[in-house]
This record gives structure tokens, C-alpha cells and sequence, in this order.
């Protein structure tokens, strides 16, 4: 892991104050106009806190890419709401409250490009990995691939998709060791590793960071190369749980 | 316009008859809705092995309320739970399950199916906002596609046509569809009628249908549990 700053804060001493300070200082490097991809499949993994940091800092005009987008009025649903985004790349955005995301979309306040879901992560992965484009028959045939190159493999048509790539990724783990090296929860991995390896600079929160070799290597599912900041939050918010408690950002 | 409302089958007993196909072992992707109605329906004795696109393979039944952990959901961003044998995994490693040919069978709903096995399920094509979800990967890529479906739409229209007039999931993708009239395969670009309910003649489910029903693999009574009626 190159250039890592970790912020620490013992589960003894949490405060708020010093949390949100030290979330403000890791997010306050995203410019206006930014590419940010954010972890997360509806609430289960998402970033609750680190968006709510991106939040308050204000950056405008970001381009998000994330699987949905937003529910009720707290993380994705709440940065909308504020107007900090552009232009949204998802593959679903529908949830059971996408009140936001409708108003903001029939307003014409936020322009959607629509990913088929596989074909979503795949373009990440690749971006990841350095592959600029590659060929799925996801989609063959169908609206999605108009204007996409078609080419026949062994008797079967492929539409082109190019490679997705983010200047800052937002991602939510479980355990980190101060080399970054990531596990996660089970569910709540979904898009946070692909997305870890998509971007420029890489933000993990996670719930504790551990000394080095306190996680099994076997057990390792993002390698701290993928990683540039690490935040702990010991017990972050689930965006379920928020949105029956009817809670609104800010 | 034939009346079917008192003869056509429940979404229950669409749901069981999906299920009693699907073999011993299989690797299976339920739709979001409708179609997770298949889960209840599996015969005792054969172990299906459920797949959902957001990274959880072999999965267990939704939680009791207030046991739920938000952190294991499935693609209706519902609660589940893990058993022994769970696994899993990112989402490049879940679509790669899917578009590598590794699940044996998706089943998601329809809006339409043309009898070239065609399926429009994600856009009426009516303006609103567009989701696709992973619709698009699956059809393309399950070793056999079914649909599970009202035979005709809420105001009468057959739902099974000659070609889609809404917007394309997937071409060539659907093998079977599991109406409430009707279990119908798609072969060699035409509907292949196999089952249908008996208080229903052939003629009145052509009638129903916008494409032509072949009959020559022999037309079996298509028979559920009275009790999911």
C-alpha cells in the first residue's frame, strides 16, 4: 500500500467530533467535477459515512457510478438531494423510496446512463485491470447496444463495452490491517473490491483496522495495493436501518 | 373474450410447476417478485443450490423479523441467511457465474415473449425511468431460461406474440414459459404447446395466444395442488 493514512480512533476514545474531522480531512481532497464510484448494492455495503463526509464538504458536479440510485433521504439518496450529482451510471434505480432520484431525474437535474448489471461490474473490473474494453452478449439486440460495436465469436454475437475507471472510489470493508489489506462483510462485498481496483485514490471506511498479521493472508479479499485511505468506524450506519427510522441527511 | 378468471392458475401453482423442473443439484437465479415464489415450491429430497446476482450463493430463508442483518440481503433487497454450504463473493465473480454459462436456470417474469423466444421484462417502453438490474446478463447467458407469467395482460392482451412491440431483455433467450394456461417451449422459432389446464380446449387457448400454439409433441394436462389455488 503507497502513500496510506490511517485515522486512527480507538473504540475507548470515539467521539463524533473528532470522527467527522477526520472524515472531512480524507474527503476534502475530492474536487468539483469528479468521478466518484461508491460501494454498496441498495444499503448493504454502502458507505453511509464516508458519503455523508462528501456531503458536508460540498463538492459539486460529480459523476457517481454505483448500482442504484439512492433510497429514502440518507447516503446516495441524500447527496442527490443536495445536487452534488451530475450524472448518475447505475444498473437499478428503483428502491422501496427513489422519490429523490425521480424528482431530481423528471427535473432534468441529473443525467442517467443505464448499465446492465453484469456488464456494470465487468466495465469496473476491467477498468481495474487495465483492459479497455471487452466483448459481452449481454444486451446483444437489445436498446442498451445501439452504437456499440458487434463482432461474431465462434457462431454467437458480442456487443463491445468499454472499460469504467473513477477518480476516487468510496468503498465500505470489515476489517483492515494498517497495510490495507480488506475483508468484508458477507453481503455488503458486492461492488467494493471491483471498485477498489477502478480508481485513482481508493477511501475505505471500515469497521476496525487490526495490526498487520491479525488477518490470516488466506483470508485477504482486497490486498492493501488496491487501498490509499483507511477510516475506522466502529460501528457505522446501515442505510436500512436509517431509512425505518425515517432519518434525513443532513 | 373467453372469461379465465375462475379457471387460470394462481401464481402459487404457476410457481410449484416452475419448481417441479428443476433438477436435483441445479444452480438456479430467481427473478426479483413473482418468480422468488419458486423458492417454496421445491420437491422434498432435491437440493437447489440459489444463486442471487448481489454475491450469495446457496443461501437459506428469510430471517425471522427483527433478526434481520442488512448486510446479507438478496437482489430484492430482501433479508436472507446464510447455511451451511453458503459462499461469498464480488460482483465481477457473481456476473461471471452468470455470463460464463455456470447456472442452469434463471427465471425471471415477462411483459412479453415473441415465439422466436424474444423477452421484453424490464421497459414498457412508455417513458418512466429505465432499470435493468441484471436481467439483461441472465437471459443471455442461464443454460435455460423460464418465464413465469399471467397467460394474458390485465386488460386481455396476449402476452405471448408473434413479435415484441416492447423493448428487448434479450433475443432468442426464453426455452419455456410457465403461463397461468399454459407450459409452452420455444423451439425452432415457434411456440411448442406441452400442458395446458383442462377446462380450457386448445382452440380457446390459441384464442388467448398471438402466435401460433404447435401441438405436435403431444399436449399433457398441466395439473397443480388444488390447495396453492
Amino acid at each position: 500500500m503507497s502513500e496510506m493514512t490511517r485515522y486512527p480512533i480507538s473504540q475507548e476514545d470515539l467521539d463524533m467530533v473528532k470522527t467527522v474531522t477526520t472524515l472531512r480531512e480524507v474527503i476534502q481532497q475530492i474536487p468539483d467535477g469528479a468521478t466518484v464510484m461508491i460501494g454498496g448494492f441498495g444499503g448493504s455495503g454502502a458507505p453511509i459515512e464516508l458519503i455523508h463526509a462528501l456531503i458536508d464538504h460540498g463538492a459539486k458536479h460529480l459523476t457517481v457510478v454505483n448500482n442504484n440510485a439512492g433510497n429514502g433521504h440518507v447516503g446516495l439518496a441524500a447527496l442527490i438531494e443536495q445536487g452534488q450529482v451530475d450524472k448518475l451510471i447505475c444498473s437499478f434505480p428503483r428502491s422501496a423510496d427513489p422519490s429523490v432520484f425521480v424528482t431530481a431525474y423528471k427535473a432534468n437535474k441529473i443525467a442517467l446512463e443505464i448499465v446492465p448489471q453484469g456488464t456494470l461490474a465487468e466495465r469496473i473490473r476491467a477498468g481495474g485491470a487495465g483492459i479497455p474494453a471487452f466483448y459481452t452478449p449481454t444486451a446483444f439486440g437489445t436498446a442498451v447496444a445501439e452504437g456499440k460495436p458487434i463482432e461474431v465469436f465462434e457462431g454467437r454475437s458480442y456487443i463491445r463495452e468499454l472499460w469504467l475507471k473513477a477518480d476516487y472510489a468510496l468503498i465500505k470493508g470489515d476489517l483492515s490491517d494498517t497495510h490495507g489489506n480488506m475483508t468484508y462483510r458477507m453481503a455488503a462485498r458486492n461492488f467494493n473490491p471491483i471498485m477498489a481496483t477502478a480508481a485513482k485514490v481508493t477511501i475505505a471506511q471500515v469497521s476496525r483496522v487490526v495490526q498487520a498479521g491479525a488477518i490470516d493472508p488466506e483470508h485477504v479479499v482486497t490486498p492493501g495495493i488496491f487501498i490509499n485511505h483507511l477510516v475506522e468506524i466502529t460501528h457505522p450506519a446501515q442505510e436500512e436501518e436509517l431509512n425505518r427510522a425515517e432519518a434525513v441527511y443532513p | 373474450m373467453i372469461d379465465i378468471s375462475e379457471i387460470k392458475l394462481s401464481n402459487a401453482q404457476i410457481a410449484w410447476r416452475a419448481a417441479q423442473d428443476i433438477q436435483d443439484g441445479a444452480y438456479v437465479n430467481l427473478g426479483i417478485g413473482f418468480p422468488e415464489m419458486v423458492a417454496s415450491y421445491q420437491p422434498e429430497g432435491k437440493e437447489v443450490i440459489f444463486h442471487t446476482e448481489n454475491g450469495v450463493l446457496g443461501f437459506g430463508p428469510a430471517p425471522a423479523v427483527g433478526e434481520e442483518d442488512w448486510d446479507l440481503i438478496n437482489a430484492g433487497k430482501k433479508a436472507i441467511t446464510s447455511k451451511p454450504g453458503t459462499s461469498f463473493f464480488h460482483h465481477a465473480d457473481s456476473f461471471a457465474m452468470v455470463r460464463g454459462g455456470h447456472l442452469d436456470v434463471a427465471i425471471l417474469g415477462a411483459y412479453q415473449i415473441a415465439q422466436n423466444g424474444d423477452l421484453a421484462n424490464w421497459s414498457t417502453g412508455k417513458g418512466g425511468i429505465p432499470a435493468v438490474g441484471g436481467a439483461m446478463d441472465l437471459v443471455q447467458s442461464a443454460r435455460r431460461v423460464a418465464v413465469v407469467t399471467d397467460h394474458i395482460t390485465k386488460k386481455g392482451e396476449p402476452k405471448l406474440v408473434e413479435s415484441c412491440t416492447m423493448p428487448l431483455t434479450g433475443v432468442g433467450c426464453v426455452t419455456r414459459i410457465y403461463s397461468s394456461l399454459a407450459v409452452i417451449d420455444v423451439e425452432g422459432g415457434h411456440f411448442v404447446l406441452r400442458e395446458k389446464i383442462a377446462a380450457l380446449s386448445i382452440d380457446d387457448l390459441q384464442a388467448l395466444t398471438g402466435a401460433e400454439l404447435l401441438t405436435t409433441k403431444g399436449v399433457d394436462a398441466l395439473i397443480c395442488p388444488e390447495a396453492l389455488g
